[in-house]
């Protein structure tokens, strides 16, 4: 074969390979890459938890839906999957309520004002808000797991006359591990919002409801056939929760809850997130429970 | 040569044709001089594995591999024979999404501006992306059950409906040609005919099939054109139509090649492994496997991966590199408080269970081509259709009433008496 020839056949092979038929678009992007926020704003939550106010280094802010969370990139500890906290309708500042726990999380901690975090995202499926408009709304936290609510919350006060009753039933440790204890207490005094605080062990001077976030919910106060309810904390505490819910009168295709896996990449790349057939990077966080009810009842799924 | 007329085989319509000579180093050739890098497989430490191939001495000729559960041996007889062994023992994933392979390189604060491919913003951190066009090649010698591999691996990967892909892998698959190759010598643990991915190739997903036979004393190949790069590949080789006889023998090869195969998955693994969540097998799975996961390193399709970091010493680079992780690994599943699957039994139940049931859901196919390579390569010989065969089985469970959540190693609950039924 000679050169000509042989180029010839070598533009033929390139263009019509029987892999040659795949998309353009597949072959372009860069899911990796994070944009670079600057933290504008740290506060210490609780001993263990921070909360950074982020804004965009090189472009426009980045909007999202109540529930979704990015990953965030500490230069050289790599990147975890947080969720956002902060107010979608304020999407300017990038909220992000962390507790500290693993390499890239402590050293997330040890940054401040003005140090630089890589985002990417938003990534996943979000609270469904507009469908719970007409009815009651019950949100149930645990912990931490108020962290990816308050967007919801933020987003229900907003729009409030949509709603019918509005319950937020939250379980802590202890009094000292309340998160967001200036917005709890505020919300608490609102005549159009109910909230009732719970804590595992009592300590101090706390005069509150002591034990499971459970027994709040089997209290009642909303109007259980009617409600559309969201749940997140630790899983052995949501499925507790989605069934007091169930045993209530809550049907299960309007209970939500947002799970927590490990991740890699929260593009459905990596596999870690794997949760029967879902990725939860994608598919979730948040599912329906009534869609996943059966594999949240086994164990190290 | 041809190479300029319109190709008259796009679909391979016109049937096979026979490669005059020495078919498989005129394509070799022809690869080549288009600049092609050709990888297939080669002998190397005692395996048939993937290499790139400088002549056509490189592929196995006269090797014959023998595997069972757990075993893995190589034969040579003096034979014409370049693909008398089944498929090699690594898939092509390793080149179409490498066991280790960079995403990005991030740059810390100003120094950014002078690292060159960096973005400079005004702080960072900044972020190079890894060099973009990987080389031209073709794949020589793909088995079926290796091509449902591609396929599969391309519907996780590079799949414009799944919201979400991975664009590194797409341009590498966009860049390899396929020949295939008709395995006419599945091994004992190979069950690709149950599978419906073998022995012989289809009718798409590659660009040139091949098949050998042997005539006398020597091998030959049948051809045929999967695509219209595959037509002009064929053009730039010397062939003939292949006769009736010839066709006759390369269909009659497959047949051999079918009912040769001893292995199978019982019919309808997901329903099996719908009904056996909490089977007491699980146990004794545990009890055998080694956690190594080296069956997801072997496997064809196991895609997952893990990102780890690595700073240089004045700590303004980053680099982010994609490495092969398995879901056996106790960190794969790390969160806060501790591993999701703790235990044996619910990594292998995860693994399984993924592969054979769940995919369906996620990706509507089979994760499992039938390849037999964990069986193979598993140290211990755990067989996934043996394991599938057992988990079908309706023995009474160990079920205990009490905690509805129990570790699935059976650590809780009492352990495997002497008279139980052992393990098939």
């Amino acid at each position: 074969m000679d050169a000509a020839a042989a180029a010839a056949l070598a533009d033929r092979l390139t263009e019509t390979a029987a892999a040659a038929r795949l998309p353009a678009s597949l072959t372009e992007g860069d899911p990796w890459r994070p944009r670079p926020f600057r933290i504008d704003r740290w506060r210490r939550d609780l001993s263990d938890t921070f909360t950074v106010d982020l804004v965009p280094l090189d472009g426009p802010p980045l909007t999202f839906a109540p529930g979704q969370f990015n990953m965030l990139y500490v230069h050289g500890a790599g990147e975890v999957p947080i969720s956002i906290s902060g107010d979608p309708d304020q999407p300017e500042r990038l909220v992000h309520t962390t507790r500290a726990v693993g390499q890239v999380t402590n050293a997330m901690k040890a940054l401040r004002v003005g140090d630089t975090l890589g985002v990417r995202g938003p990534f996943g499926t979000p609270w469904p808000v507009e469908a719970a408009f007409g009815h009651d709304v019950v949100i149930v936290a645990g912990g931490i797991g108020l962290a990816p609510l308050r967007p919801l919350i933020h987003a229900v006060l907003a729009r409030r006359e949509r709603f019918g009753t509005v319950v937020l039933l939250y379980g802590a440790r202890t009094p000292e591990d309340i998160l967001y204890r200036a917005a709890v207490t505020a919300w608490r005094g609102r005549f159009d919002m109910s909230v009732h605080v719970t804590v595992d062990r009592a300590t101090g001077r706390w005069s509150g409801p002591i034990g499971m976030v459970t027994k709040l919910i089997a209290r009642g106060g909303f109007d259980a056939r009617d409600t559309m309810a969201y749940v997140c904390g630790p899983e052995v505490m949501m499925r507790h929760a989605a069934q007091a819910l169930i045993d209530k009168g809550v049907a299960a295709e309007r209970l939500f809850l947002s799970m927590e896996r490990n991740m890699k990449c929260a593009i459905g790349l990596c596999g870690h997130c794997q949760w029967g057939a879902d990725f939860v990077c994608k598919d979730g966080p948040v599912f329906r429970y009534d869609r996943v009810a059966a594999r949240l009842a086994q164990a190290e799924v | 040569m041809g190479a300029g007329q319109p190709n008259s085989g796009g679909s391979g319509e016109p049937g096979p044709v026979r490669l005059l000579g020495d078919g498989v180093a005129a394509l070799m050739a022809v690869l080549r001089a288009a600049g092609r890098e050709v990888i297939g497989p080669t002998v190397r430490d005692g395996a048939i594995v993937l290499r790139p191939l400088k002549r056509p001495d490189d592929l196995p000729r006269g090797w014959h591999d023998r595997q069972e559960a757990g075993l893995y041996r190589l034969d040579w007889e003096d034979r014409p024979t370049r693909f008398a062994h089944a498929a090699p023992a690594q898939g092509w994933k390793r080149v179409l999404h490498p066991p280790e392979a960079c995403v990005g390189t991030a740059y810390r604060g100003g120094i950014a501006s002078s690292a060159e491919g960096a973005d400079a913003g005004p702080d960072g951190p900044c972020w190079a992306a890894p060099e973009a066009s990987p080389p031209l090649r073709a794949f020589f010698g793909v088995r079926p059950c290796d091509l449902a591999a591609l396929s599969v691996l391309d519907g996780i990967l590079a799949n414009p409906a799944a919201g979400y892909h991975d664009p590194a892998y797409a341009r590498r698959r966009r860049d390899t040609l396929v020949v295939a190759a008709d395995c006419a010598s599945p091994a004992a643990t190979c069950f690709c005919a149950g599978m419906g991915t073998g022995p012989g190739v289809g009718d798409s997903g590659f660009d040139v099939a091949l098949t050998e036979l042997v005539e006398g004393d020597a091998a030959v190949y049948l051809a045929r054109a999967g695509s219209p790069a595959g037509a002009a590949l064929l053009e730039a080789v010397e062939h003939r139509p292949a006769s009736d006889a010839e066709r006759a023998a390369a269909t009659d090869q497959t047949v051999r090649a079918t009912k040769a195969q001893t292995r199978a998955l019982p019919a309808d693994p997901r329903a099996i492994l719908a009904r056996a969540t909490e089977h007491r097998h699980w146990a004794d799975v545990a009890a055998r496997c080694l956690a190594c996961g080296t069956c997801t390193l072997a496997c064809p399709t196991c895609f997952c991966a893990t990102v780890e970091d690595a700073t240089s010493l004045d700590g303004v680079t980053a680099a982010r590199t994609r490495r092969w992780s398995s879901c056996f690994t106790e960190a794969f599943s790390y969160i806060h408080g501790g591993a999701v699957r703790g235990t044996r039994g619910a990594r292998y139940r995860q693994w399984i269970t993924h592969k054979l049931s769940a995919w369906y859901d996620q990706f509507g196919t089979s994760g499992c081509v039938g390849c037999g390579r964990c069986v193979t390569w598993c140290p211990v010989g755990i067989d996934i259709t043996a394991e599938v065969a057992a988990l079908s089985e309706t023995r009474p469970s160990h079920r205990r009433r009490g905690p509805a959540r129990r570790p699935v190693d059976g650590s809780a609950t009492p352990r495997r008496r002497k008279d139980d039924p052992p393990a098939p």
